[in-house]
């Protein structure tokens, strides 16, 4: 924490603090409108099938019933995508998953709308169910019929059941493998993961006088929302205003639309407020998870453990529809590589349709399966060249000039720091020289494990307006839900701090699609780092403004003038002739400038790929974003008789540019590690058939307060980024992304078995000890 | 299905009788008939913690709680809890030391903790790891909630 700042780097617990403890917070679920409806939604009991009709006749002659919608409510040109516009906000024609919605009913309760659904009759043609990518690419049954018709924001190389196909390539990895010494190469499997955020989906719709939708939703953006319910109904976006409540939590599944077009459109045939809230079976069922991946990971080295060329491979499951798949497959591929000096790179993958959920944006959005496959191999690597992990890590990181795969500049790079503190603190090199971690108990080993990544914070755009009112206090507008993580309260110290003025004195708007400015969404660790260079931005502006008044009323120039702390304009080395805020506001609302606004907006602009240096064939994202990097060490005890694997402790250090709230960021760091936690250990999503067998709490297990250690080292390194607010990047995902590789090489240890599916469960360890994998 | 009770219990403190229909779970009674939202439907089968209020002081699901059960009992949920000294040291512990992110299973950590208190009145790690492992929390990873535990035990049995 820097001396010179007021606000910035402070641990201040989040504004809506005593909101949340108190129960007042109002999530979706809490939200009532006069005459409000309940929604209900009838799930398809197939894989694949054609829907050849519906009779609805039982459905809408039950009392209660207002509105009754099918696929035929939605136009064929009305379909939703972010890379692939392939969805309609119900099944039309065809149904590709099991538990996809296929009609909706809203009724005067939840009780009759969920018997009315059960009452709608749909006569279904079964279709051959392909469930796995490979199935997919062979059959000559396609789940999209046209899909190179689809509209497409990218290049996709769309075709039959292909979704989308990424490549980046840089040197010539056949020369590169030619002059390695050793070549390694290994097979890896992830499994699907849910993100069980503790709120399930839903929304809530209704017609304003105007007859324009307002919608309220559970949800990651409210510009997103408008923007998929506009594309959905084919409405023009000016009839559709979306707000936000209070956020339970998202991690990915918020992002993109899930049950709102619906809603919406219930909302306009019934001409009510409509309500609907999934169960947690139908939240597993129709929202989206973490995709599943194949990956092949081959790399050269010099004997004496120089990286020289590395290849990875990757196959993805896409389920149904396409959502933000094409983005996971471009973004995960661009991590592949990781944060290494490789001379000669190709990274490659599809992304295969398959009559499964769709698969969708997850913190870390792809990169925790590669990183697992990448980092699990370094370690074997290291072992195989005799050489300490973090040694042969040390010896290849990103340094000085190096670039991100596909040539893009690295802004800042904390990546050796990481590594240090991580290493330092854990006690890696006494533990390295023998010394156990901590004494094991009888029948368990206990070994640590080291895993190190890279991530972006970036994107698209974002904006922020600052308003100052009558009596000198703002109002910030940005736009940026805060889904949990606490960005309404970082936003507020960066606008505090760029006024010098206390943070009691900046108000935070909720965002609201007609009043707030563009914010593409609280995603891709984005939101510090991009909407807060437009608060710097909007609160420059602001401060050119107070300047240009006070010069007025002090007689000077506005060259001499600086803003001091508490909210006032003094002149440069005159502290005492000064002019307050309260001042300045009154004199620009009632006599002569104009009530004092700054707005800012941005996109992010730096070219992921330079074509001196890199090709790139289907890229996802042109501009992807600063990078953050992470290392991690975790403290595995693996159970002798059962297999069990528990993590006992974990330092991570993460390099955030700055920290413009420590506490908060320490809370991103241990939410993000036991999330990783459940990936690694715990979490999977199986599917018996086409049917998913476990969307339930009681089957589907999250780390809960046992499976988490409580002993967690929080390392924040500060990298100064000079294109991030105060120097700050994202710390969202990254926190995340190292820790499932981090836990397989500590199993290893621990162990001596390497595993190359996740999760690493008791069974699988066992097995593999017991030479059976 | 339609056949319906009526029920006479205390809710914060004020006495109220309700007719609900006999399989009415007491977390929809008090969201959708009393408008008492702070105890969230998180997965409605008693494995979340997120509806957990109090019931003769003992810490219950109220989403597997049939209000035609509560009977001349007395439920106490986070929107009158704060009038009781742990819950209001909780609350407080639990703010600094930024024990909630999304806040949408807190009031149910809130109860859970009160009603450990109750048992346990200074209790250790592996107590708040034990007692709370019913109540699930996505966004934490649950250290900090525990150190808001104790620190809240600490301060009511200094």
């Amino acid at each position: 924490m820097s001396a010179q700042f007021e606000s910035v780097g402070r641990r201040i617990p989040r504004i809506e603090s005593r909101e949340k403890v108190e129960g007042r917070s109002q999530y979706i679920a809490d939200l009532y409108r006069p005459g409000m409806l309940h929604g209900a939604i009838l799930q398809s009991p197939f894989a694949h099938a054609r829907i050849r009709g519906y009779n609805l006749a039982e459905a809408i002659a039950m009392p209660g019933v207002r509105a009754i919608v099918t696929g035929e409510d939605f136009a064929e040109p009305n379909r939703m995508g972010a890379f692939i516009k392939d969805e309609h906000a119900l099944a039309k024609g065809k149904v590709r998953y099991v538990g996809e919605p296929v009609a909706a009913v809203a009724a005067d309760t939840e009780e009759i709308a969920r018997a009315a659904v059960q009452a709608i009759r749909v006569e279904f043609e079964e279709l051959p169910a392909l469930l796995t990518p490979e199935e997919a690419l062979a059959s000559g049954v396609h789940i999209h019929e046209g899909v190179e018709g689809y509209f497409k924001v990218l290049d996709a190389g769309s075709r039959g059941n292909l979704c989308s196909r990424t490549e980046f390539a840089e040197g010539d990895v056949h020369r590169g493998f030619g002059e390695s010494d050793r070549v390694f190469e290994h097979h890896f499997e992830t499994q699907a993961q849910a993100h069980v955020a503790i709120e399930p989906c839903g929304a809530l719709a209704e017609l304003d006088p105007q007859g324009r939708l307002t919608i309220w939703s559970a949800n990651q953006s409210v510009f997103r929302v408008q923007a998929c319910v506009a594309e959905a109904l084919g409405l023009p976006m000016t009839r559709i205003r979306c707000l936000t409540p209070r956020i339970g939590g998202a991690f990915g599944n918020k992002m993109e639309p899930h049950v709102q077009p619906i809603v919406a459109a219930l909302a306009l045939k019934a001409g009510r407020a409509v309500k609907l809230v999934l169960t947690r079976e139908e939240d597993f069922e129709m929202v989206r998870a973490r995709h599943p991946f194949k990956i092949r990971v081959k790399t050269g080295v010099k004997r004496d453990g120089t990286f020289v060329a590395r290849e990875v491979e990757v196959l993805l499951d896409c389920g149904a529809f396409a959502d933000d798949s094409p983005g996971v497959l471009g973004y995960s591929l661009l991590c592949a590589r990781g944060p290494y000096r490789f001379p000669h790179v190709r990274c490659h993958g599809r992304l295969v349709y398959t009559n499964k959920l769709r698969f969708g944006a997850f913190r870390g959005f792809g990169n925790p399966q590669v990183s697992f496959a990448g980092e699990s191999q370094i370690d074997d690597i290291a072992e195989a060249l005799g050489v300490d992990p973090i040694e042969l890590r040390l010896k290849n990181i990103l340094r000085g000039d190096d670039r991100a795969l596909g040539g893009q500049i690295l802004s800042s790079n904390g990546l050796r720091e990481c590594v240090e503190r991580a290493r330092d603190a854990s006690g890696w090199d006494q533990w390295c020289k023998g010394g156990a971690p901590s004494p094991s108990a009888p029948g368990k080993k206990r070994a640590l494990g080291f895993a190190l990544c890279g991530h972006i914070s970036g994107l698209l755009a974002s904006g922020a307006i600052v308003r100052m009112l009558e009596d000198g206090t703002v109002v910030l507008n940005v736009g940026a839900n805060d889904i949990g993580q606490g960005s309404d309260t970082v936003l507020s110290q960066i606008c505090a701090e760029a006024l010098k003025i206390p943070l009691e004195n900046v108000a935070f708007v909720s965002p609201d699609t007609d009043g707030s400015p563009f914010n593409w969404g609280t995603t891709a660790s984005r939101v510090t780092f991009m909407t807060g260079r437009a608060v710097v931005g909007a609160a420059a502006e602001v401060e050119k403004q107070l300047k240009r008044q006070a010069s007025e009323m002090l007689e000077c120039a506005v060259e001499d003038l600086e803003l001091v702390a508490g909210g006032a304009v003094a002149v440069k080395g005159v502290p005492e002739k000064k002019i307050g805020f309260f001042e300045i506001a009154k004199r620009s609302h009632w006599f002569a400038g104009g009530p004092i606004i700054g707005s800012h907006t941005w996109v992010y602009d730096q070219p992921t790929v330079d074509p001196k240096r890199a090709a790139a064939l289907g890229l996802p994202f042109p501009r992807i974003g600063a990078y953050s990097f992470s290392a991690a060490v975790v403290d595995v005890e693996v159970d002798e008789v059962t297999g069990a694997a528990q993590v006992k402790r974990v330092w991570s250090a993460c390099d955030v540019g700055r920290a413009i709230n420590p506490l908060l960021v320490e809370g991103q760091i241990e939410g993000g590690i036991a999330q990783g936690i459940g990936f690694a250990l715990v979490e999977e999503m199986v599917w018996d058939g086409a049917r998913l067998a476990n969307p339930t709490l009681m089957d589907y297990k999250i780390p809960t307060t046992c499976e988490v250690p409580y002993e967690v080292h929080s390392i924040i390194v500060e990298s100064h980024d000079a294109d991030g607010p105060f120097g700050a990047k994202g710390v969202g995902e990254i926190c995340l992304v190292p820790v499932p590789a981090a836990i397989g090489n500590a199993v290893k240890h621990a162990a001596g078995v390497r595993l190359f599916k996740l999760p690493l469960t008791g069974e699988r360890i066992l097995r593999g000890t017991l030479g059976k994998t | 299905m339609n056949d319906t009770l009526e029920v006479r219990i205390t809710v914060n403190d004020s006495p109220i009788v309700l007719e609900v229909p006999l399989t009415e779970t007491l977390l929809t009674s008090l969201r959708d008939r009393l408008q008492l939202t702070g105890a969230k439907r998180g997965c409605n089968q008693g494995v979340c913690g997120a509806c957990t209020v109090m019931v003769d002081g003992m810490a219950v699901r109220a989403c597997l709680s049939l209000t035609a059960n509560c009977e001349g009992q007395s439920v106490l949920t986070i929107e009158g809890a704060g009038a009781d000294p742990a819950i209001a040291a909780l609350q407080d512990a639990f703010i600094e030391a930024a024990a909630l992110q999304c806040g949408f299973c807190t009031p149910g950590q809130l109860i859970a903790a009160r009603a450990l208190l109750a048992q346990n009145s200074r209790p250790s790690i592996e107590d708040v790891q034990q007692g709370m492992s019913g109540n699930l929390c996505r966004c934490t990873g649950y250290n900090r909630i525990i150190d808001a535990v104790r620190k809240a035990a600490q301060r009511l049995h200094p």
